[in-house]
């Protein structure tokens, strides 16, 4: 028999090289930036005796101060459900202007630049300085979660519009149709199903980022939050997490069932 | 060697897909399942290793009733069957070796697995079955770079790593060209009579069941309609299986490429003429 | 053919949609309005903040120039730290979101118990957001990037987890049923027959993770988990608009590039 009979196990990398490379890369990395990172270790070994004291404060949750947990609740989905309606509307003539194959390039390259830049900043970072412009409370917490939202549905409406048939399109301007008759006949059947797909997406993303905004002041059940867990009132702290929860998963549900609706 | 009685499955939707299969394979032989779509082969084949549960009826390999077997039981039963599939189900990923080697897992621990640890001889036996079925030198090549017709070479050299008693053969030819089919199945047959392994293969091809097969079994709504040797099968019988059609260039299909004149049967080429 | 039958074969008005249809439609949008409406009435808005927002902002931007272009040097400690804390959090999840996502897939969860409880930690794990994660961190771990690392892991489990057990889902059941029938164990089925299959989805989610975990990551600062999040509170809170301009460009850089990175490797990967 002439086959050799000697075999080794694949490697996922097969240069030995660049794998064993890896390794000391990765083990370098580890000890580079655990090394530099400020630990305070000994506080960080009382943790696990901490976690177990918070978790056992933490039950049973308490569901007495129920009547701020709702408003706060309620303040959250409204924020969101403004920030959603505003964001899908505003997002449109950013998303035209957005699209490479539609908008003439000064304008395509202003939109993706507006795109990118507010895609860049968290939430958090928005809503603060929407604070310092129009002072606490809801106003900024919906102003962040719009401008979240623009550029979302923006991004993703301009991707649609690039990737469409532009066959259609041809069809239609050889009709004589102007720009916006162009944009209602062959434009929108297009992308509609997707564009109302992304906006209920993003209904249910601004549920969740709602409660985060009132950390910094902007509203929500987010600062409801914050304040429990400043009082180390760990019960309510728990309440108030489940209730989110459970208004993430309400909100999840919700929007899978439209978007099966729409198809 | 195998022995199945009564056997019946009802699927969870009410379909009854076998209704009371009795079918005995005693001698090492190629037992060629044949059957319109819906009679209830796959379903046969699957619950033999239990990846389909049986409702009820036993299944006997040697002196082990399969269906009364728990888990861990289950297991040990089902290395002593190899299974080989349609769609070749092989782990695309993995390369033709770690497939292969596939079929001793039954036999080795977790972390023997984990880090492709297997012992030497299953390695010169791997080897050596790759050779057997023609697909030498491809050990190190990723399974989703082989084309059809050597996945299925995989898929056999898997199933013999098992060192099996017996061989399931879900349509083995149905996703391949004409050629590789032929190869494919002569192949299979060639193994199975090597190795004194009896093989169950379901089949669609009726031509290549009659060329190949040494015995047909023949499935009509989950009962068995027709058992006998290949060369018996003739016009009635595939009537009685499928239903009426003219299977006269089928039948002669088989003559043509069986190689093995010596079977051929004179009420059968008269009834070729009578249809021709 | 009558005059009736011919008017109502070619009638001289046609309409896309039945009265009815139209009605539904208009129902709906008189809906979405009425909740949009309801729901910015009701939040309080000082509307009149408006009127001098302009100006606000103008004077916000027009404070932050020129940036102070050396308070860069002491925030590089900071932006190293902000990513590290990013890509540790990263690599946590990969331990912890595997064999959550194991239970989480209904084909191979062992039973709906299982299934129900890993469910529920995704569930969990995403509608909490990382910044809330922080703030319960930071209360057991102290302040540092310690609680961010942790922080980061807790809310990526969720996303990364979600994904790979709706891969599992979707993988092939053939290949599983041909390991199966090999007579290998539970464990070794999972390793052979299912892991293989989603591991480039597993890569691609967690590299996608580790982007979103660098922008999520310069924030933490906010609540005391570290990174570069606490100069830009701290500036904010000072009024150093210069400062806060070069720590929102470095950020900016940081963000970009991390994108760009992930953007390779996960094209590399497919």
């Amino acid at each position: 028999m002439t086959t050799s009979t000697r075999w080794r196990p694949p490697k996922l990398i097969a240069n030995p090289l660049h794998r064993h490379g890896l390794t000391l890369l990765v083990v370098a990395y580890l000890i580079w930036s655990l090394g530099t990172l400020d630990i305070d270790w000994n506080r960080t070994a009382q943790g696990m005796g901490r976690a177990g004291d918070i978790l056992a404060r933490m039950f049973p949750p308490d569901f007495t101060r129920w009547q701020l947990l709702v408003r706060g609740l309620a303040e959250s989905v409204q924020m969101a459900l403004a920030a959603s309606f505003f964001g899908m509307i505003l997002a449109i003539p950013l998303g035209l202007c957005a699209a490479g194959n539609l908008a003439p390039k000064p304008v395509y390259l202003a939109a993706r630049g507006i795109i990118s830049l507010t895609r860049t900043f968290h939430e958090v970072v928005i809503a603060i300085f929407f604070v310092k412009i129009f002072g606490f409370g809801p106003l900024a917490g919906v102003l962040t979660l719009i401008v979240a939202s623009v550029s979302f549905i923006a991004k993703m409406l301009a991707e649609d519009i690039e990737n469409m048939s532009m066959s259609q399109v041809e069809a239609v301007r050889a009709t004589g149709a102007s720009f916006p008759k162009l944009l209602i006949y062959a434009i929108a059947p297009q992308i509609l199903p997707r564009y109302l797909g992304v906006s209920i997406y993003r209904l249910d993303a601004n549920v969740r980022h709602s409660t985060v905004v009132g950390i910094v002041g902007a509203g929500g059940i987010g600062q409801t939050l914050a304040a429990s867990f400043s009082r180390y009132d760990y019960d309510f702290s728990l309440a108030i997490l489940l209730t989110i929860i459970a208004l993430v998963f309400a909100g999840e549900f919700f929007s899978t069932w439209v978007r099966g609706q729409l198809r | 060697m195998l022995t199945i009685n009564n056997l019946v499955k009802v699927y969870p939707t009410g379909k009854e897909a076998l209704s009371g299969v009795d079918l005995t394979v005693s001698e090492p032989q190629v037992v060629a399942i044949i059957g319109s779509s819906g009679a209830g082969k796959s379903t046969l084949i699957r619950c033999i290793n239990r990846l389909v549960e049986p409702t009820s009826g036993s299944i006997v390999l040697d002196d082990t009733d399969v269906t009364a077997l728990s888990r861990r039981g289950l297991r040990r039963a089902r290395r002593r069957m190899g299974m080989i599939f349609q769609e070749y189900n092989l782990v695309e990923r993995l390369t033709v070796m770690e497939n292969v080697l596939s079929g001793r897992l039954g036999y080795v621990g977790f972390w023997r697995a984990y880090l492709r640890n297997y012992p030497p001889e299953d390695i010169a036996a791997a080897f050596e079955l790759l050779e057997r079925v023609g697909i030498a030198g491809y050990e190190d090549t990723r399974a989703d770079a082989l084309s059809g017709g050597q996945r299925q070479r995989v898929g056999i050299a898997r199933a013999l790593m098992q060192r099996p008693d017996l061989l399931l053969v879900d349509e083995p030819t149905a996703s391949l060209d004409p050629k590789t089919s032929r190869q494919i199945m002569r192949l299979l047959c060639e193994l199975a009579h090597e190795r004194g392994t009896p093989a169950l293969v379901n089949i669609h091809d009726v031509a290549l069941a009659r060329t190949y097969a040494d015995r047909i079994v023949g499935l009509h709504d989950g009962k068995v309609a027709f058992d006998g040797p290949a060369d018996a099968l003739n016009h009635e019988v595939l009537t009685d299986i499928y239903g009426e059609e003219d299977w006269s260039t089928t039948l002669a299909d088989a003559e043509d490429g069986a190689g093995k004149p010596d079977r051929r049967l004179h009420d059968e080429v008269e009834h070729e003429a009578a249809a021709g | 053919m009558t005059v009736d039958e011919h008017a109502r074969r070619h009638p001289e008005v046609w309409r896309r949609f039945s009265p009815r249809q139209t009605l539904v439609r208009y129902a709906w949008y008189l809906g979405i309005v009425f909740v949009a409406v309801w729901s910015v009435s009701n939040l309080d808005i000082p509307w009149f903040y408006f009127l001098d927002a302009h100006t606000q902002a103008g004077d916000l931007i027009t404070r932050m120039i020129p940036p102070d272009w050396a308070y860069f040097d002491e925030i590089l400690d900071p932006l190293l730290e902000t990513i590290h804390i990013a890509t540790l959090g990263t690599a946590i999840t990969f331990f912890l979101a595997f064999p959550v996502a194991i239970l989480a897939a209904r084909n191979i969860s062992p039973n709906a118990m299982t299934w129900f409880v890993a469910r529920f930690i995704l569930v969990a794990s995403r509608s909490v957001n990382t910044v809330v994660w922080a703030l319960l961190f930071v209360a057991i771990f102290g302040p540092g990037p310690v609680a961010g690392i942790w922080a980061v892991a807790a809310r990526s489990i969720g996303f990364v987890g979600k994904l790979t057990a709706e891969a599992i889902e979707e993988i092939d059941e053939g290949t599983v049923e041909a390991i199966e029938a090999t007579g290998a164990s539970r464990l070794q089925v999972l390793m052979i027959g299912v892991i293989p299959q989603v591991l480039p989805v597993i890569y691609g989610t967690m590299i996608y993770r580790w982007d979103i975990n660098i922008r999520e990551s310069t924030v933490l600062g906010f609540v005391g988990a570290g990174g570069i999040g606490i100069q830009l509170y701290a500036s904010i809170n000072q009024f150093a608009w210069r400062e806060v301009a070069v720590i929102l460009l470095a950020v900016f850089g940081v963000v970009i590039v991390s994108e760009f990175v992930s953007a390779i490797i996960r094209q590399r990967i497919n």
